[in-house]
């Protein structure tokens, strides 16, 4: 036991009563995007399920999809963990009181839910992953901007002398995402009151700036802000010391300046001049390390303690998910080769790629983070059931493989079969002959995408006992501000 | 809080001293092969940067040592496959249909030019093998509204149906119950009649008047036995082959307000010579005249 330890300080309240919403929204939103995302497999799958009412045809409930997952699901978990972290690290109880927590989460979910109606209702501005219209993402705005002054709040009131890592990962991801939205939402509206608007650029600048955001929205929104997620739970569940402090400087600053840069590796064999497409492919390729560096130092943090992989179903899932980092940021680079891209853009590989960072990486370091939190928070000694946790975890794990491998192979056999020519010089296959070819993939994408879902309700049904049970830890104790008894000096 | 340095009795690293929240970290260097990775990716980057076009200038840019271009590389690809076939295809714009037909190498390209051509354009009304839909012609019967020689193919093709050109194929059926020329009770008998035509009449049922009927309003364009006319696109009605098929109330429908249908005008999208390889594909798909 240190000294530093031993010395008595003065105990902070922390605001968990926010954090607590957010956890559940997290999880509300989870099971919302993952069914939405089986039905919309369903219909790529059965096309005839789009001739339903048109609220729920696949251009109107896709973006409800990956809204709710990216922003819904991801965004509750980030901005849930993000006061968890901050408030912990910093010993300092979150700046702005109830009144501006209260708002962050209640105007955090009416954004969500004001764009989701907004979707079926048929208003989208088409930029992917930015689809709402202007009025909606105002109101974003105010409440990004109350978000990052909660945060940044708290960390200047801090009573650490020093900032600790995760927080570096989460605050570049609230500015950065801050201005990725402002930017790519600079827009004339038709009028003050119509939801429909222009955008300020046109052509080739436009499109840019939209895969400038959407690049970045997978940077600094589902990579930084989710690898501040890891850099506290990992350590914490497994009990060990960060692996190298220098290293996470090094490759928080080569992610942060290198990351801005790659957005236009999705615009290969665009009309986007040729002098740009280099940037972006150059800029990707030299991502990989410093994305590499957050798995390394992720996995090597459980040096002396993998054992642990076998007792905590939690933290099995964190592990996994930056594996699923290493693979979905090893795969990145790979694509944004520009004759690489010339076999895989547009075709599913890209879907099977996103996946493995969507459910592999965020999904899965969110359920670590989550299961590590709702006992903490809820003051259980443990989950209701390891068992289930540990249900969920393979079902997931199986749903996740079966997601991305029909994937790669649909992928590379689209790309392959949009190519193919035949000895006089003509196309060998019709677009509808590869969409003839990669349907049964189709059906096994959507069966992964069940068993994702149904490793969620399981999750759902055991946190839910988890909080039903009786209250078995008094007080902050249980693994809060436990010391670390491996890096204790003997 | 004050700092203090320990040793980690696992790995035997020092920490940093610092601890928040019960983390501390351990003051590790970089592994080796990571920057080592890390600066050959750079290298890398920056050899791009030499070789391919990369930087800025204005309202130029640095176009790289190799003078690449994606437009030109991709360029070079479609201009590979035209030449595997581009002089057969000069031909067969040039020669008439007869002498494409005798020439097996031309065919050979032309019925390959026109199954992709078709597949990418023609399939999602036609259906995969021309076998059509509920108000898209079969193409792989003997049934034709305008023609199913090569020459009305390629008109057809060409100009489109009621598509708005000056040489489409137009034909208007008139509104016969819409417009009040007959009333519901002669359409039902008409169409009684019609069923007959193609031998779905009902036994016992009387098509005298509906035959009278027939003769005074159809006949004209449709023919006296129902067998069409194609100089004005009126369908066969003796036939098994119906665009919107062969039952009773659509047959009521259709005499009451019929539907026109459209086709583009390919002449738009598609070249000469790929529109002959169609008419030639179109042809071999089972009802070529």
């Amino acid at each position: 036991m240190s000294e530093a330890l031993a010395a008595p300080r003065a105990a902070v309240v922390y605001n968990d009563d926010v954090v607590k919403k957010f956890v559940i929204a997290s999880m509300f939103w989870a099971v919302v995007a993952f069914l939405v995302g089986v039905f919309i497999a369903a219909e790529l799958s059965w096309p005839a399920l789009n001739f339903w009412p048109p609220y729920v045809n696949f251009g109107r409930i896709r973006p409800v999809h990956t809204s709710a997952a990216i922003f819904a699901f991801g965004g509750s978990a980030l901005l849930g963990t993000s006061f968890h972290v901050v408030q912990r690290t910093c010993r300092a109880r979150l700046f702005g009181g109830e009144a501006l927590a209260n708002f962050i989460f209640w105007g955090y979910q009416f954004f969500i839910v004001m764009a989701a109606l907004s979707y079926v209702l048929g208003f989208s501005k088409s930029r992917e992953y930015s689809e709402p219209e202007w009025h909606i993402i105002v109101w974003l705005v105010i409440v990004w901007v109350a978000y990052l002054v909660a945060f940044t709040g708290t960390l200047i009131k801090r009573e650490e002398p020093h900032i600790y890592v995760a927080n570096w990962f989460y605050l570049s991801f609230i500015i950065t995402v801050a201005m990725l939205v402002i930017v790519n939402n600079l827009a004339i509206p038709v009028s003050v009151f119509a939801a429909k608007s222009y955008s300020a650029f046109s052509g080739a600048q436009d499109a840019l700036v939209q895969w400038w955001y959407g690049h970045n929205a997978v940077g600094f929104f589902l990579t930084a802000g989710f690898l501040g997620m890891m850099y506290y739970f990992i350590p914490k569940a497994a009990n060990r010391p960060i692996y190298s402090y220098r290293l996470s400087i090094v490759h928080f600053w080569s992610l942060i300046f290198i990351y801005i840069w790659a957005g236009p590796h999705h615009l290969h064999w665009t009309s986007l001049p040729d002098w740009t497409q280099t940037v972006g492919m150059a800029f990707s390729i030299m991502l990989w390390m410093p994305s590499w560096g957050g798995m390394i130092n992720g996995l090597m943090t459980l040096s002396g303690a993998w054992d642990k992989l076998r007792t905590d179903p939690g933290l099995r899932f964190s592990v996994t998910a930056v594996g699923f980092y290493g693979m979905a940021t090893f795969e990145g680079p790979v694509m944004s080769v520009r004759t690489v891209n010339a076999l895989s853009h547009y075709t599913d590989w890209g879907i099977g790629h996103v996946h493995s960072g969507s459910l592999g990486w965020v999904a899965f370091i969110t359920f670590g983070a989550i299961y590590y939190l709702v006992p903490n928070l809820w003051q259980r000694t443990g989950l209701y059931s390891n068992r289930l946790a540990a249900w969920h975890y393979w079902i997931a794990t199986l749903g996740i493989v079966l997601y991305i491998t029909a994937m790669w192979v649909a992928g590379i056999m689209e790309g392959l079969m949009w190519r193919a020519y035949d000895a006089q010089g003509f196309l060998q296959y019709s677009f509808i002959d590869s969409i003839n070819a990669v349907h049964p993939l189709f059906i096994v994408r959507w069966l992964g995408g069940v068993f994702f879902l149904l490793g969620a309700l399981i999750m759902v049904y055991n946190l839910v006992m988890t909080v039903r049970s009786p209250r078995t830890a008094p007080g902050l104790a249980g693994r809060f501000g436990a010391p670390l008894a491996a890096a204790a000096g003997e | 809080m004050p700092t203090k340095i320990e040793k980690d009795v696992i790995t035997g690293t020092d920490t940093t001293g610092h601890e928040w929240d019960g983390i501390r970290e351990l003051n590790t260097p970089l592994p080796k092969w990571w920057v080592y990775v890390y600066l050959a990716t750079v290298v890398w980057g920056l050899g791009m940067f030499v070789l391919y076009p990369s930087i800025p200038l204005g309202t130029t840019y640095f176009h790289g040592l190799l003078g690449y271009s994606s437009r030109a590389d991709a360029m070079a690809g479609v201009a590979e496959m035209r030449a595997m076939h581009g002089k057969q295809m000069q031909q067969i714009g040039a020669l008439p249909f007869a002498e494409i037909q005798k020439n097996h190498d031309l065919m050979e390209v032309a019925l390959t030019a026109g199954r992709i051509t078709f597949a990418e354009n023609c399939q999602p009304c036609h259906g995969p093998n021309g076998e059509g839909r509920i108000g898209y012609p079969a193409l792989d019967t003997d049934v034709w509204r305008w023609g199913g020689t090569l020459d009305a193919i390629q008109q057809t093709i060409t100009h489109g149906i009621r598509s708005g050109d000056p040489e489409a194929r137009t034909s208007q059926m008139p509104s016969f119950g819409a417009d009040g020329v007959l009333k519901p009770d002669q359409i039902q008998q008409v169409a009684d009649y019609v069923m007959t035509l193609y031998g779905k009449g009902k036994p016992g049922v009387e098509v005298a008047a509906g035959q009278k009927i027939f003769a005074e309003n159809c006949a004209a364009c449709h023919g006296d036995k129902g067998q069409g006319n194609r100089d004005v696109g009126a369908p066969p009605l003796a036939s098994r082959v119906h665009l919107y098929g062969d039952a009773r109330e659509t047959v009521v429908a259709q005499v009451t307000k019929p539907r026109h249908g459209v086709m583009p005008n390919w002449n738009q999208r598609l070249t000469p010579a790929t529109i002959k390889a169609v008419a030639l594909y179109v042809h071999s798909l089972g009802g070529g005249e």
